[in-house]
């Protein structure tokens, strides 16, 4: 009982180009910048969006493939789909709204007004049945758009940057909601995401996406310490270094050796975090085998923390405290010295 | 803080604009012989013209809506070689002088036109000097309003309300009966009033393809067109009714008349 | 004796001026012409005509149902001379004060049923209009044709419901030529106008009504020599000619 999707299509800039399949039980979030084609992809499967080579089986059955010529309607899916801005149906009450599914799929109308009624109970909106759409918050509009797609018992539940829409403070609350839910849900479920907090809250596996391709996939824990692409880097907030690794050191793309206690071999990642970055003023004694001289081009504060960046022969991001980054008289456009040890890099194969 | 006030050059040419507007329809109301506006109205040919203008001007839009609302759509939604020339030709009435137009439908469903000869040859159907004919011009004349304005709304409209509801599993039909229509309802309904005023409102058309009969094609503007030759003054009040029951019509339209915005 | 020479010279001149037309100076400007519409054959002929003779004129005509053109003369519009189907609108124009000098009678018209060409419905006269089968269509009663088709009928003790009662006459006549209806009842000169688009079928005088049309100079007008030298053309002898070329009857 799975979804599995293998979909190429291009969509003007956009050339997609991936297979996704996902297990009954588990939640996946479809994690990557904007642009990537996350969106194209959840719609592709939800078969909104033609496309040129590939397949959609839900539980083994054939939803769409080109090459034979086979096309199960939207309209016939069984799947609920959880849009950005929620669509809910702007001249229909909530309860009209959320029964809107049922009411599509033939279920005599007594019985599907009561499980509407009892949908919006479980999302927390009793009494809010006779309500227009326009008249709720945020948050609330969300929780309607997940009791419609839900209400009629989809197989495959997709959603499309769900907490995208609510400012910050509804996300937080919206967000326990939203995992609890998807926890009592009994079917497949694909999230898309560009908030990373959103994506490991949410999910037990992730899928990064870039550019229509698969960047790499894994547990959150997996991605997060082992990212494969400088988006992932970023998001996670560590420096990632690439190179030919051999005997105790890495020969970078760019041709700078960093020393990396544990690299054999082959193809490989570095990682860097910026805690494990050392800055100074005058190139520094001592053990670290990694040296470099570069300049401050920023200096961001963090919290308690402060995040400079240096240009160097090895562009990086240290971290350091307020306290010191005064003490040194760290500037932008300064000149400074970075280290780190050799023990205290990532490695793992490419 | 100082309100910026409107540049003449604004205020200038658009007063004189409305009063373009506005004169005549003073005239009118100046020159009318109130005294005798009531027999003139309650007048048996005035209430019979009176009472065929209302049934054949909302024929005509039933007609409009049925006929046009598809077209709207098809216009909007299907890219097809030609949509453009099609387009053109079914708003052509619009531009056309009416007369024209029902010299046209004289050619085509007269008894001796393309279409008609046959209809009455086969099923003896004419429709020269009946009700239906005076429907027909009508229909001919005002449907373009109609689907122009629908097909403004259905462009206007998120198309993504029957993407949501399509993977609700609404089948094609439920979703344009249920999401489709009711987010273009006000366009479809101003469409239909001005259809209406505009059906309401045309005599070139019905004349030339209907003719003129009382109780069967004579209809107000018909009406009015010929008592201005026997009793003048009567026909004045007449067309007051006329321009007035428009006015109330547009007035009440508002600014949603141009079609735009649903809910 | 005078010196003979003069008295010459003065004959000679008081004959010169006495033989040109009425004013000294050639007529120019426009002419506006308010004509019955079964008038419009014939008078776009008169017009050219006259130009033809005073190439200083430029004739304009408005043809429609007579008292279509009553309504535009008082409401204003710019006529020099007003042609009218019947005596009744002419009557009122002049009543309520919008005409100039003394009215005449320029021609006279008869009644023929027109139908379309070869007769296919076999119309032998007035009674065949109420045939089952037969679409009649006229003229609106308030238009002179359509009072003397009224007037035809009753003579000849025929009742028949028309299915369309037209502004005018030359609408009469282009639905029988589209073959939109049958039969209907204009003047004799409309039938001879449309030619062999049309047949038409005779109505005896015992039935028939005789309108006559009066022409008269428009109180406003703006050139009433030019004005009066056509109304005075049309009486002539080469004007009378002419009408009745088109199967108008002379004006007594």
């Amino acid at each position: 009982m799975s979804l599995d999707a293998s979909i190429r299509l291009t969509l003007g800039p956009l050339d997609l180009d991936m297979d996704l399949t996902v297990e009954e039980g588990e939640v996946v979030a479809l994690l990557g910048p904007n642009g990537a084609g996350k969106t194209t992809l959840l719609r592709a499967i939800a078969g909104l969006v033609p496309f040129r080579s590939g397949h959609v089986r839900l539980d083994g059955k054939v939803l769409e493939d080109p090459a034979t010529r086979q096309y199960v309607p939207t309209e016939r899916r069984p799947i609920g789909f959880v849009f950005q801005d929620y669509l809910l149906f702007p001249h229909l009450t909530v309860q009209e709204n959320v029964a809107f599914g049922l009411h599509a799929r033939g279920v005599p109308r007594q019985v599907a007004d009561e499980r509407a009624t009892r949908w919006l109970d479980r999302v927390g909106l009793k009494g809010y049945a006779r309500a227009r759409p326009a008249e709720l918050s945020g948050g609330q509009r969300q929780r309607v758009a997940l009791a419609r797609a839900l209400a009629p018992d989809p197989r495959l539940l997709l959603l499309d940057e769900p907490l995208a829409a609510l400012d910050a403070t509804t996300r937080a609350e919206v967000r326990r909601d939203l995992k609890r839910h998807l926890e009592s849900f009994e079917g497949i479920r694909l999230v898309v995401t560009h908030d990373p907090l959103e994506a490991v809250a949410l999910a037990d596996r992730l899928v990064v996406m870039e550019n229509g391709h698969l960047v790499q996939t894994g547990t959150a824990g997996d991605v997060t310490e082992h990212p494969r692409s400088q988006y992932v880097a970023d998001l996670v907030g560590v420096n990632l270094l690439r190179g030919e690794a051999g005997d105790g050191s890495v020969k970078l793309t760019s041709g700078q050796v960093v020393a990396a206690a544990g690299a054999e071999s082959g193809d490989v990642f570095v990682v860097v975090h910026p805690r494990a970055v050392s800055v100074h003023r005058t190139h520094p004694e001592g053990s670290p085998r990694n040296v470099w001289s570069g300049r401050a081009s920023s200096i961001e504060l963090m919290g308690n923390r402060v995040r400079v960046r240096i240009d160097a022969a090895i562009p990086l991001v240290a971290e350091v405290t307020p306290a010191a980054l005064k003490e040194l008289n760290i500037v932008e456009g300064g000149e400074v010295w970075l280290s780190f040890k050799a023990t205290d890099v990532g490695v793992y194969p490419a | 803080m100082r309100r910026e006030g409107v540049p003449i050059i604004v205020v200038l040419p658009a007063a004189i604009g409305a009063a373009f507007f506005i004169v005549p329809l003073v005239g009118l109301i100046v020159r009318s012989p109130w005294g005798d506006a009531l027999t003139a109205l309650s007048a048996p040919e005035t209430l019979e013209a009176l009472k065929l203008s209302l049934i054949a001007s909302l024929s005509a839009t039933a007609v409009a809506v049925v006929l046009g609302v598809p077209l709207a759509w098809v216009y909007a939604r299907v890219a097809f070689p030609g949509r453009a020339l099609l387009r053109a030709l079914t708003t052509l009435p619009m531009v056309l002088p009416p007369v024209v137009g029902g010299i046209a439908l004289l050619l085509a469903f007269g008894r001796r036109g393309l279409l008609g000869a046959w209809l009455a040859s086969t099923f003896g159907i004419t429709f020269p000097f009946t009700t239906v004919g005076v429907v027909m011009a009508e229909t001919f004349v005002a449907m373009p309003f109609l689907i122009l304005t629908v097909e403004a709304g259905l462009r206007s409209m998120d198309r993504r309300y029957e993407e949501a509801a399509r993977a609700l599993g609404a089948s094609r039909w439920r979703v344009f009966i249920r999401v489709t229509l009711p987010l273009i309802g006000p366009s479809l309904f101003a469409g239909a009033v001005l259809c209406w005023a505009r059906a309401l409102g045309e005599f070139g058309a019905t004349i030339t393809f209907a003719g003129n009969f009382p109780g069967v094609t004579q209809t107000m503007p018909l009406a009015v067109y010929l008592l201005l030759e026997s009793n003048q003054e009567a026909s004045f009040i007449l067309s007051l009714v006329l321009l007035l029951v428009s006015l109330v019509v547009l007035v009440g339209l508002k600014d949603r008349w141009l079609g735009f915005g649903s809910t | 004796m005078r010196n003979p020479l003069v008295l010459i010279v003065v004959a000679v001149v008081l004959a010169a001026c006495g033989s040109t037309s009425s004013s000294a100076t050639p007529l120019s400007g426009n002419v506006s012409v308010f004509a019955a519409a079964s008038l419009t054959a014939a008078f776009n002929a008169l017009g050219t005509d006259f130009q033809g003779a005073n190439s200083g004129v430029t004739m304009k005509f408005n043809f429609a149902g007579t008292p279509t053109l009553v309504t535009q003369i008082e409401q204003g519009a710019p006529a020099d001379v007003f042609a009218s189907a019947d005596s009744a609108n002419k009557n009122k124009l002049k009543g309520d004060g919008f005409t100039a000098g003394t009215p005449k009678v320029f021609a006279r018209n008869k009644l023929e049923i027109v139908v379309a060409p070869g007769n296919p419905n076999g119309i032998t006269g007035l009674a065949d209009l109420a045939k089952p089968g037969v679409i009649y269509i006229t003229e609106a009663p308030t238009v002179p044709a359509g009072k003397y088709a009224l007037q035809a009928l009753k003579l000849a003790g025929v009742t028949v419901t028309p299915k369309s009662l037209e502004a005018d006459v030359k609408s009469v006549v282009s639905k029988i030529e589209l073959g939109e209806a049958d039969a209907g009842i204009v003047y004799k000169t409309d039938v001879t106008a449309a030619g062999s688009k049309v047949s038409g079928v005779p109505i005896p005088d015992a039935d028939n009504v005789v309108a006559t049309y009066p022409i008269v100079a428009v109180k406003a007008t703006t050139n009433a020599a030019a004005a009066d030298a056509f109304i005075a053309y049309v009486l002539s002898a080469l004007g009378q000619a002419k009408l009745q070329s088109f199967g108008f009857l002379s004006a007594s």
